[in-house]
């Protein structure tokens, strides 16, 4: 690209001198333009026109075996979507995806807030205790969801070991396997639970990454102040850091929003969508790979989708102002 | 007299000790059980499963030999499968910074028609859904029979890739000051040698964070790789590797930790070997708020 850009420029270049040559900022644009095309067309390629065309397949009746006759002017119905929307345990799902975003996004936020707040002083040993922080965002999501089904499988996992031996359950609990069950008389929906706590014990490492930043970043003269003046730690902590905070959390909240909402391969690898833990991505990808019905998939992916950008339109008509000037 | 600000000195500052043994606790035991596990014999596995430390007499490789050997030795062929991923994480890298580059360059530096807009572009990676992605991709991919490519997985990974490259490698190039490059343009460097010689220098830690970021992305990736490559064995993944082996039902758990750990080892030592260039790539610019 770079070549044939300079080789045309001395022909652009003459046949322009007669009239006003272009001016610098006429050949920033092109340049600009020039460097962010290669970038533009792979998200054009392969985000921005297959959108598109799962707005069409929404809109069509394709499974995948005539999906190569399907074509741009196949009749187009509402059918998927209301088979959809009708369908069994779609309204049910959409719920626990809320429920387990809400909650996941809560958890790792919190943990992470924790963990920069303990790790924000130095000690001996911090940079290796940092770095281990950061461990259950590193490592692959096999990898971790295969520990974690094993350390809580109800036969020889090691948590379930301990709690009957030692803390004196009275059966083993199978985290990931049932559904409900009691707690203190309340009912508990432990599968979608522990979804939750993987979540949070997965993702807390990226909210701590960037909290810890900013902490860093508190002017320590503030704080002092508020110490002389004879606020304790709590206090300074709400009143000076915690205000410091607030864009960094915020922004956290988000994206973990984002992120979680759309989620599949964490409570696809750990449950399977099971026992009430079904979210709407894996069930678009059971729509998908059992049923090949791609025009229902591709509806409830559009639906979920919707209801994402539906919660962000809310979030930014409450919190714009903050977000502004990020 | 006791003070409020005396207690709360006291209580904070053990409650601090508790939670840091507690987040080293959560964070680092899975790892620990699951080398351990890797390393022992199903049966004492199921026997004795509460068991933290074992003698070096009942430690056992053969779990890893099982892991490692050939499928034609009856083995899992890991080692395949290794090659698949590092080939997919190294292109991945090489491409999405040889795209991301001039891209994040154009974003911080130049102004052009657009520029604000390209914001709501990368957004729009990741407020869609990516399942939803994934439904015309394997789509296209079947009808193109790239479904089963490890390049048009790569193809995939860019896209995935490109906005978050792009967010930190702008974040960076805003803090290098233009001066620099005025004075190289002043001594007669055009754009692109300004940009080799004076700003990628420059950018270098930035560049090895970006690398090891993208390379964990795709090192790690699960839902594309399962659509467009589980039916050609030869082309797995490490990860997806891992994920079939966890269906059939001679492969014992010890055998899948083994796989895990062989999964986890590689990012982890890249990990550790760039920590400090990671946490500070992926976070700068975070403390303007």
């Amino acid at each position: 690209m770079s070549t044939t850009t300079r080789t045309r420029e001395p022909v652009a270049a003459q046949s322009r001198r007669r009239r006003a040559g272009p001016t610098l900022r006429q050949r920033e644009n092109r340049t600009g333009l020039a460097y962010l095309s290669p970038t533009l067309i792979v998200v054009l390629v392969v985000v921005v026109l297959p959108i598109l065309w799962t707005i069409m397949l929404a809109f069509q009746r394709i499974r995948l075996i005539n999906v190569r006759r399907a074509g741009l002017f196949s009749e187009y119905t509402l059918h998927n979507f209301t088979t959809v929307l009708q369908s069994p345990g779609f309204w049910s799902s959409l719920w626990t995806t809320l429920l387990y975003t809400v909650g996941g996004t809560a958890l790792s936020i919190g943990l992470g807030l924790v963990a920069a707040l303990a790790l924000r002083r130095p000690f001996a040993g911090r940079t290796l205790a940092r770095a281990a922080m950061l461990l259950p965002y590193v490592a692959p999501v096999v990898a971790v969801t295969f520990v974690w089904k094993i350390m809580l499988s109800p036969q020889y996992g090691i948590l379930n070991h301990w709690g009957t031996a030692v803390f004196g359950w009275d059966h083993p609990v199978a985290f990931l396997s049932q559904r409900e069950s009691s707690l203190f008389g309340l009912p508990v929906p432990t599968a979608l639970l522990t979804v939750i706590v993987f979540e949070g014990w997965r993702y807390f490492p990226f909210a701590f990454l960037f909290l810890l930043a900013r902490l860093q970043a508190v002017p320590a003269e503030l704080e002092e102040a508020a110490r002389v003046d004879g606020a304790t730690i709590s206090q300074r902590f709400r009143y000076i850091v915690l205000p410091q905070l607030g864009p960094v959390i915020a922004l956290l909240s988000v994206l973990r929003f984002i992120m979680t909402f759309t989620k599949f391969d964490d409570v696809f690898l750990l449950t399977g969508g099971g026992s009430g833990t079904e979210v709407v991505s894996v069930r678009v990808y059971q729509f998908l790979t059992a049923r090949f019905d791609i025009g229902a998939a591709a509806a409830q992916a559009l639906v979920l989708a919707a209801v994402l950008v539906v919660f962000l339109i809310v979030y930014l008509k409450f919190f714009a102002p903050r977000l502004e000037n990020d | 007299m006791v003070t409020r600000d005396t207690v709360e000195s006291r209580v904070f500052g053990t409650l601090r000790w508790v939670v840091i043994a507690g987040l080293l606790l959560v964070t680092l035991f899975p790892f620990y059980y699951m080398v351990l596990l890797s390393l022992r014999p199903i049966d004492k596995v199921v026997s004795e499963p509460g068991k933290l430390w074992v003698a070096g007499s009942e430690l056992t490789t053969s779990t890893y030999r099982a892991v490692l050997r050939s499928v034609g030795d009856g083995g899992q062929g890991f080692p395949q499968l290794l090659l698949n991923s590092a080939l997919v994480s190294l292109a991945t890298v090489a491409l999405t910074l040889v795209i991301a580059i001039p891209g994040s360059y154009a974003v911080s530096r130049l102004r052009f028609v657009g520029r604000r807009q390209v914001h709501f572009l990368f957004l729009a990676v990741y407020l869609f859904p990516t399942i939803l992605l994934a439904i015309p991709l394997f789509v296209l991919f079947t009808r193109l029979g790239l479904r089963g490519s490890l390049g048009g997985l790569v193809l995939v990974y860019i896209a995935q890739t490109i906005p978050v490259s792009i967010y930190m490698l702008r974040n960076y190039l805003t803090t290098i000051p233009d001066t620099l490059e005025e004075a190289a343009a002043v001594d007669g460097a055009t754009r692109l040698q300004t940009i080799r010689k004076i700003v990628l220098p420059l950018a270098a830690p930035a560049l090895m964070a970006n690398a090891l970021y993208i390379f964990m992305i795709a090192w790690n990736e699960f839902l594309f790789a399962l659509l467009f490559l589980v039916e050609r064995r030869d082309r797995w993944t490490v990860s997806l590797g891992l994920a079939q082996l966890s269906g059939g039902i001679e492969v014992s758990k010890t055998t899948l930790m083994a796989g895990s750990v062989v999964l986890t080892i590689p990012i982890v030592v890249l990990f550790f070997a760039a920590e400090r260039m990671l946490t500070e790539g992926l976070t700068s610019g975070a403390e303007k708020g």
